[in-house]
């Protein structure tokens, strides 16, 4: 066992360390006041290969292992809640269903503007009537010659005013049950699909979040992405690699918290002393550290077990639920240490703990996490029949 | 064109510096890139990128000094060599300008040196001179533009930002120069820097390797000592009153200071 990191990966982490503390960090307040996104900062993210974390490198990614995106998601989420998550989504929920199940022409005509800086990626899972139930997916796609049919709408759906392109998750065969789903690469600018205005939200208030709604939108039929019928099984699969990105995510969030919270404890004075002085508050900073350990721990215990490829579904819903259940407790203790600082728009923590709240939720949210967790757990254990 | 950018690992600028007790400095434990270097290193790429050949990124210290050329590296500078050897341990600037000249004529072809204009630890820049004296180059301090530079020709035509104001002076090339922070935006690493980076193999020059003797590097300076700065004593007094009688009185004070 060895709990080092290589060299590169070390180098890469200290690089987009470097980055977000520049481009990031101190913009972040602003991108969540305004609701935008700093455009300007991902446009210089491609030479990192932010944008293309996983993506081979003759269609401009930076081809890296998991452990290293891992670390580049906790440093995004450190700095930055909103591009945290939209860089996830991107990278994770568009990217990599792409590289995974695209054929060379789609590989080819899709992830070169993906990786570009210019743009970010979308998928389409979530429904009005649809999110944990995917079963329950309506938009419709239909065949109709050489080319796709589709209606429908869909909810929630990140990055779609930014995407060039949207992976669609949508139901091709209402009979075939489980294997009656497929995803389409469904391109933005296609007649019929409206992408409304982003939604308001409790946090991550940059990364923009929209219902879509599409009517009669025609795609050519070699947009279906991977095998017709097997859309569900690709949605799980994206699901359990973004699992480990969300995870990081939070480590990332929780880390800012704790960060900010142990320098407010050793400023900030209380009844004669230092508030890090007092030991209510040492058993809070002990307990946030130790949790955020854990989850660190566990997000690139994940992570690494992808990259030996072996089957990771059940440490990628540990490590999300683990991770994201944390960081809402290390942002809440954060927050208690700052009393009503830790209340005011004027310091950090305040949309550290909006941003977190969203992790226990999207890509899974931490009561399917705990199915998947224990079907996994229970086949492992099945007795002998 | 050969360019060579020299630099150094020094103490994270946001440490806390002490003095013990026996006289040692504690630096704290983090080094980081000199951070006047990164605009140096950043020039020595942009100058390859747009006039093609190599760049060379130098250093000299112990095994502590291979991030800083990792750093170099992961940016986009070609090839990074360390000059070491224990007769270096406790070099004074004209030790280190001694080395370093040596390695720059050992790579031969160099066109331009390139340093970022001091070094934060010991807030010095007079190594830089001495290394120029040192090779017998023309030394161009305090850089904030390269307006024309002509390897071929050999001249180099650069904006000098001085206390006045700026300065434009043309000199033959080979040539050293330190630069300042209006010259760029320093660059950040490229994943295939990074890549080269962890992989490259860096050369360890010893004396022997540069043609030197130890006495060509032995100290003719020694450090006495060091001791820590006078710790800072601010008193706060309120000044009571309406806003308008405070805001006056704030005045009063501020001239009785001449602060205004």
């Amino acid at each position: 066992m060895d709990f080092s990191l290589t060299d590169e990966q070390r180098l890469f982490q200290e690089a987009v360390r470097s980055f977000c503390d520049r481009e990031l960090k101190p913009y972040a307040a602003q991108v969540d006041e305004t609701g935008r996104l700093r455009m300007e900062a991902i446009a210089k993210m491609p030479d990192l290969g932010l944008v293309g974390l996983q993506v081979p490198e003759a269609y401009g990614g930076a081809d890296f292992d998991s452990i290293s995106a891992a670390l580049a998601m906790i440093e995004l989420g450190r700095a930055c809640g909103s591009t945290g998550l939209s860089i996830e989504a991107h990278n994770e929920l568009c990217c990599l269903p792409i590289v995974r199940w695209g054929t060379d022409e789609q590989k080819a005509r899709f992830l070169p503007r993906l990786t570009s800086g210019e743009v970010l990626g979308s998928i389409a899972l979530t429904e009005p009537d649809a999110g944990s139930d995917l079963m329950g997916t309506q938009t419709r796609a239909t065949r109709d010659g050489d080319e796709w049919v589709i209606n429908g709408s869909k909810a929630w759906i990140t990055n779609a005013s930014l995407a060039p392109v949207i992976v669609t998750l949508t139901r091709t065969d209402p009979g075939a049950d489980t294997h009656g789903f497929s995803m389409i690469l469904v391109e933005t600018d296609r007649a019929g699909l409206t992408i409304a205005p982003p939604e308001k939200k409790m946090g991550t208030r940059a990364s923009p979040a929209h219902v879509l709604t599409f009517n009669d939108v025609r795609v050519p039929r070699e947009n279906l992405l991977g095998q017709e019928g097997r859309g569900l099984q690709q949605t799980l699969a994206t699901l359990d690699s973004g699992r480990i990105a969300v995870g990081a995510l939070c480590v990332g969030l929780a880390q800012a918290a704790l960060e900010t919270a142990l320098h407010y404890a050793q400023e900030r004075r209380a009844f004669g002393q230092r508030l890090a002085d007092h030991q209510a508050i040492q058993f809070k900073l002990a307990d946030a550290a130790t949790q955020l350990e854990a989850a660190r721990l566990l997000v690139l215990r994940a992570a690494w077990s992808k990259d030996r490829g072996e089957n990771y579904t059940k440490l990628a819903s540990m490590a999300k639920l683990f991770a994201s259940e944390a960081v809402e407790r290390i942002a809440f203790e954060a927050l208690q240490i700052h009393g009503g600082y830790g209340y005011s728009r004027e310091f950090p923590l305040e949309r550290i703990y909006r941003d977190q709240r969203i992790m226990s939720i999207g890509e899974g949210t931490s009561e399917i996490n705990r199915i998947v967790i224990a079907r996994r757990l229970l086949d492992e254990h099945a007795p002998p029949v | 064109m050969h360019v060579v950018v020299v630099t150094k690992s020094t103490p994270d600028t946001e440490a806390t510096v002490t003095v013990e007790a026996g006289g040692n400095v504690n630096w704290g434990d983090k080094l980081v890139v000199n951070p006047w270097d990164e605009y140096a290193i950043t020039e020595a790429v942009l100058l390859k990128g747009a006039h093609g050949g190599q760049a060379t990124i130098l250093t000299l210290g112990g095994e502590e000094q291979q991030e800083a050329l990792k750093h170099g590296l992961a940016i986009g500078v070609d090839q990074a060599i360390r000059i070491w050897d224990p007769a270096l341990q406790n070099h004074d600037s004209l030790g280190y300008a001694a080395a370093v000249a040596a390695a720059i004529r050992k790579l031969g072809d160099v066109d331009l040196v390139i340093f970022g204009k001091e070094l934060s630890d010991i807030a010095s820049d007079q190594h830089i001179f001495q290394v120029a004296r040192r090779l017998g180059w023309n030394m161009i301090g305090f850089v904030s533009k390269i307006e024309s530079l002509d390897a071929g020709a050999g001249t180099i035509r650069a904006q000098r930002l001085t206390e006045r104001g700026t300065e434009t002076v043309t000199s033959k090339l080979p040539a050293v120069i330190s630069v300042v922070k209006d010259i760029n935006e320093p660059k950040y690493p490229t994943f295939i820097g990074i890549r080269k980076a962890a992989k490259a193999e860096m050369p360890v020059w010893g004396l022997g390797d540069l043609g030197l003797d130890a006495s060509a590097v032995s100290p003719r300076t020694q450090v006495a000592g060091h001791r820590e700065l006078p710790k800072r004593e601010g008193t706060v007094e309120m000044i009571e009153g309406s806003p308008q009688e405070q805001a006056a009185r704030l005045v009063e004070k501020l001239l009785e200071e001449k602060i205004l």
